[in-house]
């Protein structure tokens, strides 16, 4: 997948946890929880759900690290490739 | 995984499990020898009962000021230490701004913030005037926030400028009473949105001065919301008294010792993060680990390893979360000065106490409390036998009970028989016990009885006198250690223009204990579409917060209800679970 491919990605899973989410308004290097009301079980399910929809391996070690939408598709497009 | 399954049913404790004596070693001695009048009086000894000043100045003025009270974390790995002695000084430059600001005594003083030092100034602080403090959970959404303030008519709220432009902006309009906001990290003053003053410029140009004011034992001090199943969110009132039972839950379900160095991992925005997470451990004069980030298991075994954190007061959910993380994880750190763990907030299944003994080294203490009873009332204690799956016993100065209500009359009948089960029961008359719930008076003298508190919790008692937890007694959800009032929910649901009737429940989840479900039946006009299910979870969320919120939304054609009208969430959860449907004798025909 492109990096737009998988950015399209993580935005439609976070838009299926957090329908509210106006994507205009998300800053792409800063910290999502900072800007999007997720409480930890909304965090779970959303890495799990790139995991599961993307097929990149996601270890829980690694979770600390995906803080900002930058993040999560850097992560994912390293292990894509 | 059914690794429990030949394990004791008792964990024994011997003298080598203790690194130190623990504070309560036999428990009859312990409840024999125990007064709430000797608590208070060695507490206070000739001072006001002031909850900040007991907690924070008595230390200062006994030559512990330097000693460190909060170590903060942030979520980007700086470290801030605040003394004893700051938090002296800050707290009473945060009392004179409230003065300043012409805050009468028992005005109500709102907090919604994350775990940052400010949030901790301004619950102290206010404390220390004499207002009467109400944190509120940084995760509520606007209208959760807006029915808290206006129910406790605040008149002054401290927060940061995100979560006031997120959250309170859109509903300040229908707050007339609350005349000052206190925004903490506004970029700078020419930037702060009209109606606003900037925490840290008030704070900077109050009087370098002690403040002097006096509280008494029965002055209100908190107010903590909690839901009911109907109608809005209680706000119970604590007093400043309510301090003997931090200290001495402290002292022994916590085992509480001067060199500790705790975490409790609880948000202020709940009644354990401010009993727990503030009061307690500084009445104790350990040093409190505050961490500003969300849940992250690397991150917690870390803290744990790194700020050599002794005693750890955490949830179930928090477990389930680790035990899912895997061992490894857990094994990757070293836990040497660990030596005792508690939990609160829904009951821990045996296999997490287990987990704890197998992967930490030390088994988790599970202990039982409410919103209303401020405090700590029955644990399991650090020098005493765990029964994995129970609550444990009650504090020395805690008298529970298990009862059953009369139908139809007031009576009340008290069940001894060991293994009776029945409504728990706890005997009024506490130091923390709530005084009301604000401005109801009728729904707060209805929890009570021949003189016992009614819990709305279902319980048994052992024959050794344990305690175990069955289930809640009304439709009131508690998912993650949070109670949550279905009505709240089902309100905001049907503010949808597509929303004719909602119906919620607890769906019972491994982790978090239960997660909210909603059912809905549409308008005319209106058809089921993943669509309108994304539009609707966006709008519940949008106004109750990602904590409140459902996490699932299902269509119904119609909800089944009583012939008076009521919606059978009894009935929905029952269906959601295979459950039998019990008695349906009022059910209305068609549903």
């Amino acid at each position: 997948m492109t990096e737009q491919a998988l950015r399209e990605l993580v935005m439609s899973i976070l838009k299926s946890i957090a329908p509210e989410v106006e994507e205009g308004e998300l800053v792409a290097g800063k910290a999502l929880r900072d800007q999007v009301d997720l409480d930890s079980m909304d965090w779970l399910n959303f890495l799990v759900a790139i995991h599961e929809r993307s097929a990149v391996d996601i270890p829980e070690s690694d979770y600390a690290r995906l803080a900002t939408l930058d993040d999560i598709v850097t992560y994912l497009v390293r292990k894509t490739r | 995984m059914d690794t429990h399954a030949d394990r004791p049913d008792r964990i024994r404790k011997v003298a080598a499990d203790w690194r130190i004596p623990p504070n309560l070693r036999d428990y009859a001695v312990a409840c024999s020898a125990f007064s709430w009048e000797a608590v208070s009086d060695r507490l206070a000894s000739g001072r006001d009962v002031n909850i900040a000043r007991l907690a924070i100045d008595r230390h200062v003025e006994g030559g512990a000021g330097a000693r460190i009270a909060f170590r903060f974390l942030s979520a980007t790995g700086e470290c801030r230490d605040l003394s004893y002695a700051d938090l002296a000084r800050l707290t009473d430059r945060f009392a004179h701004v409230l003065a300043s600001l012409g805050i009468a005594k028992g005005e109500r003083l709102f907090v919604l913030c994350g775990r940052i030092p400010e949030l901790y100034i301004a619950v102290l602080g206010g404390l220390k005037y004499g207002a009467v403090v109400s944190p509120l959970f940084s995760a509520f959404g606007p209208e959760p926030i807006a029915t808290r303030i206006a129910i406790g008519a605040g008149r002054v709220l401290v927060t940061t400028d995100a979560l006031y432009r997120r959250k309170v902006e859109s509903v300040r309009a229908q707050l007339p009473t609350l005349e000052h906001v206190l925004l903490v990290g506004t970029d700078d003053e020419s930037t702060t949105p009209p109606g606003t003053d900037d925490f840290s410029t008030l704070l900077a140009a109050a009087p370098e001065a002690p403040f002097v004011g006096s509280t008494a034992v029965d002055d209100m001090a908190l107010l903590h919301f909690t839901s009911g199943t109907t109608g809005k969110p209680k706000g119970a009132v604590h007093v400043h008294g309510a301090v003997a039972t931090h200290y001495a839950t402290g002292q022994y379900a916590l085992d509480l010792h001067p060199e500790d160095i705790f975490w409790c991992t609880a948000d202020p925005g709940w009644v354990t993060g401010t009993s727990y997470g503030i009061i307690a451990p500084l009445l104790h004069g350990v040093t409190s680990v505050v961490d500003a980030a969300e849940f992250d298991a690397e991150r917690w075994y870390a803290i744990l390893e790194a700020q050599r954190v002794s005693v750890w007061y955490t949830a179930p959910t928090a477990i389930r979360m680790l035990m899912k993380a895997g061992p490894e994880l857990a094994r990757q750190h070293r836990y040497p000065a660990l030596r005792f763990i508690a939990s609160v907030g829904e009951p821990l299944n045996p296999e997490a106490v287990w987990w704890g003994q197998d992967v930490l080294g030390l088994p988790i203490h599970d202990n039982w409390w409410q919103t209303e009873t401020g405090g700590i009332m029955i644990a399991n204690f650090a020098g005493l036998d765990i029964k994995p799956g129970s609550m444990g016993l009650p504090l020395p100065g805690v008298e529970a009970a298990i009862v059953q209500r009369g139908e139809g009359d007031e009576s009340l009948r008290v069940l001894d028989a060991a293994a009776a089960q029945g409504e728990l029961a706890l005997k009024a008359g506490w130091p923390s016990m709530f005084r009301g719930y604000l401005g109801e008076d009728e729904r707060y003298h209805r929890c009570f009885r021949d003189g016992y508190y009614l819990t709305g919790d279902l319980a048994r008692r052992d024959a050794d006198g344990y305690y175990w937890f069955i289930g809640r007694a009304d439709d009131v959800i508690k998912s993650a250690g949070h109670l949550i009032g279905p009505f709240e929910v089902e309100s905001a649901l049907m503010e949808h223009p597509a929303v004719a009737e909602a119906g919620v429940i607890g769906k019972p989840d491994p982790v978090v204990g239960e997660t909210v479900k909603a059912f809905v039946s549409l308008r005319k006009g209106f058809e089921p579409s993943a669509a309108l299910k994304l539009a609707l979870l966006g709008h519940a969320r949008k106004r109750l917060g990602a904590a409140v919120a459902p996490k699932e939304i299902a269509f119904l054609p119609a909800l089944p209800r009583t012939r008076s009208g009521k919606i059978m969430r009894r009935l929905l959860k029952a269906r959601e679970l295979g459950l039998p449907e019990g008695d349906l004798s009022t059910l209305e025909s068609g549903a």
